[in-house]
């Protein structure tokens, strides 16, 4: 990454940085002193300095509790996909690599680009949980035990992360609306993790198995998890809604669209109870 | 140049309609059918009088939340309608699992077409009028490649739409169609390539999917759409 990609970058996520920042000059010289090319590592300093600048405004502590939030549930999967393409024998090589690769340098980056963010606000990033990915709360024998050794149970798991990822950062958009730019970046990571569950569940509908239940599509239908564990419920649950603002979806203006199409055709999203009650076994 | 399309994208194609029509819907379906062959003849006499000109009838989408949801009606309208044609006749090779996939997003998009003209109720635009000439139905890749545009440009949309929103309802509202945009992305170029779900031309080296404002939407979308379409009025903050 270099320093103007990191501008473009920046640019992308909020294209009035330049005024605030009293233009794209000065932007690209305060930058520019710290040399021209970073190291990943030096980043999140770099942007967060000149973030600093641009958002002088003190963001609300609801904001940063939300970013945090995020970072915690990113912190999870970055080390769930880095354990697993760690873990010798469990990803096949080929297809299924590659895009475990893509995911988890995507969870990687949203790491990166979050701490920044909240310290660039001014807040203070949360640490990195420890994590018992057998959903045993610590004590590592829990009831995924097995995880990096069964890649039918490691993507049954990966499914339920990217879906409740994508329901805790829905439930988490109205809480931004008042920062243009950090809404709009935490909806640009929402549609990532949207992308990521419909490969995955794409993975899994060419991949039967005892744990595959029915056919995994790359959209939700009703609250079906496809998943052979009552213990993922709970990231499903209210996924069958038909009624939107009010409106019933079945049937609607005499088109033929069946409970399935209206529950498929919208996401819903996840309170933040909801959500760490999910993650909490898998949280030391 | 306009596509017959639109007349079935009001009335619901063969398959789509189920319920009985009743006989005033039958008659305001006929109204809307007929006002689109004027809509075609006028823009047929416009094409040869100045092929790059547009017809004048014009939508405002107006201002405010409304305008935004006027928007996203216009594109999934936009959508609703490809899909329609898609579906009408397959393209050829079409595989059993395409057909499942494209005839599932076809019904999402109808969906979201419908709740937002419903929501929007009489600040609704009416219905736009489509030219999808630039598209060979009959071939794989530009059927693909059109829906794989479409998806993406839709997810670009709502990422850059959510924060000209005032309402957190509507807001939660764009938000649980735009990762069911992502979703059908991610599928359609996971059937052109598969793996390339979220690839480096739409997700960058921090992890972020594409925004964009109306503006730039609707200039990648204009070659599509015939109606002219006023975006001036809506928020740009």
């Amino acid at each position: 990454m270099n320093l103007h990609n990191v501008i473009d970058q920046i640019e992308k996520v909020d294209p009035e940085v330049y005024e605030r920042l009293n233009g794209r000059r000065a932007a690209m010289k305060s930058l520019a002193n710290l040399g021209g090319k970073f190291a990943l590592a030096t980043v999140p300093l770099a942007l967060g300095s000149l973030l600093k600048k641009a958002y002088s405004q003190t963001p609300s502590a609801q904001i940063l509790d939300v970013l945090n939030f995020a970072l915690t549930l990113e912190y999870l999967e970055a080390e769930f996909y880095n354990k697993g393409l760690a873990a010798s024998g469990l990803i096949p090589a080929g297809d299924d690599r590659m895009a475990f690769e893509v995911i988890a340098k995507h969870e990687n980056a949203h790491v990166v680009f979050l701490i920044a963010t909240i310290k660039a606000l001014g807040g203070e990033p949360v640490k990195k949980p420890t994590f018992d990915f057998t959903a045993g709360n610590g004590s590592n024998a829990g009831p995924f035990a097995g995880v990096f050794s069964n890649y039918d149970l490691y993507l049954a798991v990966s499914q339920t992360f990217e879906d409740t990822g994508v329901r805790a950062y829905k439930g988490q958009a109205g809480f931004l609306i008042s920062s243009n730019a950090v809404l709009r970046a935490a909806l640009q990571i929402h549609s990532v993790e949207a992308r990521h569950a419909a490969h995955v569940r794409e993975i899994r509908y060419r991949r039967p198995s005892a744990l595959v239940v029915g056919m995994p599509l790359p959209w939700i239908t009703l609250n079906n998890s496809n998943i052979a564990s009552p213990l993922v419920q709970p990231s499903y649950n209210g996924e069958e809604i038909t009624m939107q603002a009010g409106i019933q979806i079945v049937g609607i203006n005499g088109f033929e669209i069946t409970k399935e199409d209206a529950s498929e055709a919208f996401d819903e999203p996840l309170t933040k109870a909801q959500v760490l009650a999910i993650v909490d076994p898998f949280i030391v | 140049m306009t596509d017959n399309s639109t007349s079935q994208n009001l009335a619901g194609p063969a398959g789509i309609e189920k319920s009985p029509v009743s006989r005033r819907k039958f008659f305001s379906y006929a109204g809307l059918s007929a006002a689109t062959l004027m809509g075609a003849a006028s823009c047929k006499k416009f094409d040869i009088e100045n092929p790059f000109e547009k017809p004048k009838e014009a939508v405002d989408l107006g201002s405010g939340d409304f305008g935004i949801l006027n928007y996203a009606y216009a594109l999934e309208q936009l959508e609703a309608a490809f899909y329609i044609k898609v579906g009408a006749s397959f393209y050829d090779g079409a595989t059993a699992k395409e057909k499942m996939y494209l005839s599932d997003v076809q019904r999402h998009e109808i969906a979201h077409r419908e709740f937002f003209k419903n929501a929007l109720g009489s600040k609704a635009i009416g219905a736009l009028k489509f030219d999808f000439s630039s598209i060979d139905f009959k071939s794989r890749a530009s059927v693909l490649g059109t829906a794989k545009a479409f998806e993406d440009l839709g997810v670009s949309a709502y990422n850059g739409a959510g924060e000209l929103l005032e309402s957190a309802t509507y807001l939660l509202l764009a938000g649980k169609i735009v990762s069911v945009e992502a979703r059908h992305a991610a599928a359609i170029r996971d059937l052109i390539k598969y793996g390339d779900f979220a690839g480096d031309d739409v997700v960058n080296a921090m992890g972020l999917d594409v925004a964009r404002t109306p503006p730039q939407v609707l200039a990648i979308a204009d070659k599509y759409i015939v109606t002219k379409i006023n975006a001036s009025n809506l928020p740009t903050s």
